[in-house]
């Protein structure tokens, strides 16, 4: 289906079916129950999952293929989200031409950087984009306050011109008239459900931002961005220019940020500098790391890890933690609530950085590497000689010599 | 004529900041041919080590003063540190006054333990690993270092001053001859410049003068080689490390009067040290000292009120000295792409 | 008529002559041989012929054309393809795919920006590619990853990725080094072959004297960076200076 082959396509819907049906299996447990701490269907953490999960998917196309790291790319999110915003200022709050001005900004700004920093390669072109990220987020900050407002951050306010803004158009972020922070709730039981419009809007074009990422990983010019990571003399030495494919692979990852940050901004019409500082660079990094760079699913699911947990793990305190562990001795209660108090909370990113760390050591083909593990491991032990299900196995499975 | 002097002189202390961690950056990659994420971290815990004396040595007891009284008449409670106890309270309060400079003895120990159980831990599985797994282990690291500092220390900035003798400021300009009252300069930031001078001097002969510096440098030049050559160079790489994360350290410990130690401030002096070291040339020693302090004096120059304004008024870029750094370094690469000091071959592949 | 021509090449690096003068002409559709001891310039030679040095003074021509100066890609799109002393292909990739890219390059050049063509629908160029695996008797390797297959099976990738671009000149920088006898012969019938059956010159610079005796049409000496002799295999094995500067020490 869609020139994809039926691996493809079968990948391609079953991401397609998780975002139809997200605010379902995002909010398995009923309202007001002791987990529903744990529920993410609301309609803001839907949106960052997959407003994430496009920046992590075009980020993939860059270091999963090329393997170009760069440490930059908050910067186009951060100018995406500026031009999404400026065009409420001056159009009016319809998000359609602020997304697609925010995908051209980023697209030029990356072409320009990525022109400058592609001139070197390995650290320095990590190093390079890094720089250039901070310098932008410093312009965004103090040197460039007209056009981004500095501290404060570039927001709407009444006076501005807003030229194609109708009598009746709503005076939020909306798609000709379809508000996005429209919200239908769903009760069913003990159970809400929320269906946002802002949500979907961003999971339609997530789904066709990853059905694009995988016909460029399946292209002619996909296995030339491969071919550049693994040796780029040979590729010179068959007649192949390397520069402008890495340069491509730059603007097109470059422009997907600036699609999420359009996004971002059209979901929240704000935009700060923050937005473009380098550990956020680092995050989407992190994000695609985690999931398992270059691989086509990976990058989205470590965008929805680390956004999920990072949701549930700032909201536990200390209250939280002492019901959980109620049921252990007093002393020995305290003792644990001691230990977990500094991951949580406000220590996520201890429990953040910690994890990178251990999944750059022990698994660095992320999630995806670390299931593909496991499903062998599962399989290894159903072909045990007496064929008994693994479940019911006192021992594990002998040891095969390998 | 004195106000060119005068940023010169301001910028020295940020670009004695930037050489000293920029010397360090170089010497790892040089060397174990790493690139240290976290080395913006070893800066940060550096200053947090000096702050950590500090509060050593004010811990205190209380005692009730029978000869003063409080404004209800009741006799005076006062805190009274333990080293004033011990030393008497002259000698007492000189030590806590000198907690900074007393920190390099305690910054030292502790950051090459530091680095030492880094190197061994952690870097050593990563030699053979991409650029690009170094780059992000050494990261996830920094964010760890920083904020276990910050579960320790809070996110304010904790002020910790200089010794009384070097508060305040003098005029450096009588001295050269100048109109009194033109060139202020703090005290403590000339004593920084010359603490840093003398680090980097030591570090240099260091390298020049012992056969442990030699065979870093061959190892610098040729690791195979020198290896092949029977000498166990890793384990003098660990030493370095653990060299380099003590000059990090020290340039931290000696940076609280200046700046208020806060947890991300590793992070802010990182990115500008790897400019540094770009611009000096990857792998060059002399390349990142020039560098450092050149790009300090710049930015120093860049937030000169006039040379400001005149960005601000015909460029209309206020806040110049924000980014002069990055628009520098930027030119600087595009027409020397080895940096000013920079070997051909070397971190290129 | 010869395709190649060096003409008075000469390169210093600091106070070490590492060539000169160095005259060499290789005709078309020959198999020339490059042979010389350890530090007699083959080296430098072969990367003053790829542009990969410049030479101080003298030049190159390739088919008329200057080569020097030029970007490696330029210089392969001029028709000289290079296999390397240790085989580089892309080995995260597999074999039909590294077999596919010289054919997209001959077909799209420098770069093509085609992200959203399907590979797998590339019809024509497919079948080039499995063809040439065909000829390089690795059709049966075709879903494997190039990084995991014999050093042998990787040179003749290599040989091969080099002949589907169908280039004048096949530049070979040892290729036999650290082969298994085996593979070494292995390759030697496979170079003959290619030699048989294509309109191809090929230049190759060797240690093995076995490889070259048995490849060669002609055989340039090499020796303190300037040529010795220049004759064909027969007389060269006779040829008393040679025995003297080479034969005579590694015998």
């Amino acid at each position: 289906m869609f020139g994809l082959n039926s691996k493809d396509t079968r990948l391609l819907l079953i991401v397609a079916a998780l975002c139809l049906f997200a605010p379902f299996l995002l909010n398995p447990f009923p309202e007001g129950s002791e987990l529903a701490q744990f529920n993410a269907g609301y309609p803001d953490l839907m949106q960052r999952f997959v407003i994430f999960g496009i920046f992590a998917i075009g980020f993939n196309i860059l270091f999963g293929l090329t393997g170009y790291l760069s440490f930059g790319h908050a910067a186009f999110l951060g100018v995406g989200s500026y031009s999404a915003v400026w065009m409420f200022k001056l159009l009016g709050y319809n998000v359609l031409p602020g997304i697609v001005l925010s995908v051209i900004v980023a697209g030029l700004f990356s072409l320009l950087i990525g022109f400058i920093s592609l001139r070197r390669s390995g650290i320095y072109f990590s190093i390079l984009t890094l720089a250039f990220a901070q310098m932008s987020f410093a312009m965004a900050y103090s040197v460039l306050t007209p056009i981004t407002n500095g501290e404060t951050g570039l927001q709407v306010y009444t006076d501005d011109p807003q030229f194609l803004m109708g009598a009746n158009s709503p005076n939020v972020p909306h798609l000709f008239g379809l508000q996005m922070n429209a919200t239908y709730k769903m009760e069913l039981g003990a159970w809400l459900f929320q269906f946002n419009a802002g949500y979907y809007l961003c999971a339609i074009i997530m789904l066709v931002m990853f059905y694009l990422a995988v016909r460029i990983f399946r292209s002619p010019f996909g296995i030339m961005l491969r071919a550049v990571k693994t040796n780029q003399n040979r590729m010179n030495f068959t007649g192949l220019n390397s520069r402008p494919y890495t340069l491509a692979a730059f603007v097109i990852s470059g422009m997907y940020a600036g699609l999420a940050g359009g996004l971002m901004a059209s979901m929240d019409p704000l935009a700060g500098a923050e937005r473009m500082q380098w550990t956020a660079s680092g995050e989407v990094v992190l994000m695609t790391i985690l999931g398992g760079a270059g691989t086509l699913i990976g990058p989205v699911l470590g965008a929805g890890f680390i956004k999920y947990f990072e949701n549930i793990f700032s909201k536990i305190n200390d209250s939280v933690l002492h019901g959980w562990f109620a049921f252990l001795p007093d002393g020995l209660e305290d003792f644990v609530v001691a230990i977990l108090h500094p991951f949580v909370g406000k220590g996520w990113h201890l429990t953040l950085g910690i994890l990178f760390m251990l999944v750059v050591i022990f698994l660095p083909g992320g999630l995806i590497e670390g299931g593909q593990r496991v499903a062998r491991l599962f399989r290894r032990k159903k072909q045990t000689p007496d064929g008994k299900d693994p479940e019911h196995h006192p021992k594990p499975a002998p040891h095969v010599a390998e | 004529m004195d106000a060119i002097l005068l940023q010169i002189l301001n910028g020295l202390d940020k670009g004695s900041a930037y050489a000293l961690i920029a010397l360090g950056l170089t010497l790892i990659f040089g060397t174990l041919g790493v690139v240290n994420f976290a080395h913006g971290a070893l800066f940060m815990i550096g200053a947090f080590c000096a702050v950590t004396l500090n509060k050593i040595l004010t811990l205190s007891r209380e005692i009730v003063d029978e000869t003063r009284t409080d404004f209800l008449g009741n006799p005076l409670k006062v805190k009274v540190p333990y080293v004033e106890g011990w030393f008497g309270p002259e000698l007492g309060a000189a030590i806590i006054d000198w907690s900074v400079p007393l920190a390099i003895l305690f910054a030292i120990p502790v950051m090459i333990a530091i680095g030492y159980v880094m190197e061994r831990g952690l870097i050593k599985h990563f030699y053979k690993r991409p650029h690009a797994d170094q780059i992000l282990v050494t990261f996830g690291l920094a964010i760890v270092l920083q904020e276990v500092i910050k579960y320790f220390y809070g996110a304010n900035p904790i002020p910790t001053g200089a010794p009384d003798a070097f508060r305040g400021s003098f005029d450096f300009g009588v001295l050269l001859g100048f109109d009194p009252n033109v060139i202020i300069y703090p005290y403590w930031r000339l004593v920084y410049f010359v603490f840093a001078a003398i680090v980097i001097g030591a570090v240099f002969a260091f390298l020049q003068f012992t056969t442990f510096g030699m065979v870093v440098r061959a190892g610098m030049a040729d690791r195979e080689t020198v290896g092949l050559l029977g000498i166990n160079i890793d384990r003098r790489f660990t030493i370095m490390f653990g060299i380099a994360a003590a000059v990090a350290g020290l340039a931290g410990v000696m940076y609280t009067p200046i700046n208020s130690p806060n947890y991300h401030m590793g992070m802010d002096f990182l990115v500008l040290s790897f400019v540094v070291v770009v611009v000096g040339g990857m792998g060059s020693l002399p390349g990142a000292v020039a560098a450092g302090f050149l790009l300090g004096v710049l930015e120093s120059f860049a937030s000169y009120s006039p040379i400001k304004n005149f960005f601000e008024t015909y460029l209309f870029l206020p806040s110049i000295d924000q980014i002069i750094i990055y628009l520098v370094a930027i030119i600087i690469l595009l027409t020397r792409p080895r940096g000013l000091m920079g070997r051909k071959g070397v971190m290129e592949d | 008529m010869a395709i190649l021509e060096v003409k008075d090449v000469g390169k210093r690096f600091g106070g070490l002559q590492a060539l000169g003068d160095v005259n060499l002409s290789v005709a078309e559709n020959t198999c020339h041989a490059i042979i010389g001891p350890n530090g007699a310039g083959k080296s430098t030679l072969l990367n003053c012929l790829i542009g990969k040095l410049i030479p101080d003074t003298g030049s190159v021509m390739f088919d008329g054309k200057s080569v020097l100066g030029r970007k490696p890609h330029e210089i392969n799109q001029m028709g000289i393809s290079r296999v390397f002393q240790t085989p580089e292909i892309f080995g995260d990739l597999t074999v039909l795919e590294n077999m596919m890219i010289p054919i997209f390059a001959e077909r799209d050049g420098a770069f093509a920006l085609n992200p959203l063509k399907m590979a797998d629908k590339q019809a024509d160029v497919i079948e080039r590619a499995e063809a040439m695996l065909e000829d390089m008797n690795m059709a049966d390797k075709r879903h494997m990853h190039a990084a995991a297959m014999s050093r042998g099976d990787k040179r003749r990738l290599e040989i091969g990725m080099c002949l589907s671009q169908q280039p004048r000149l096949l530049l070979l920088d040892e290729p036999t080094a650290g082969m298994a006898r085996a593979d070494t012969n292995n390759t030697i019938d496979l170079l003959k072959q290619i030699k048989d059956e294509r309109d191809i010159t090929i230049a190759i610079i060797e240690h093995d004297m076995h490889v070259v005796f048995s490849l060669a049409d002609r055989i340039t000496v090499l020796a303190q960076g300037t040529p010795l002799v220049e004759d064909t295999p027969d007389k060269i094995k006779g040829h008393p200076k040679v025995r003297e500067a080479y034969l005579g020490e590694s015998a």
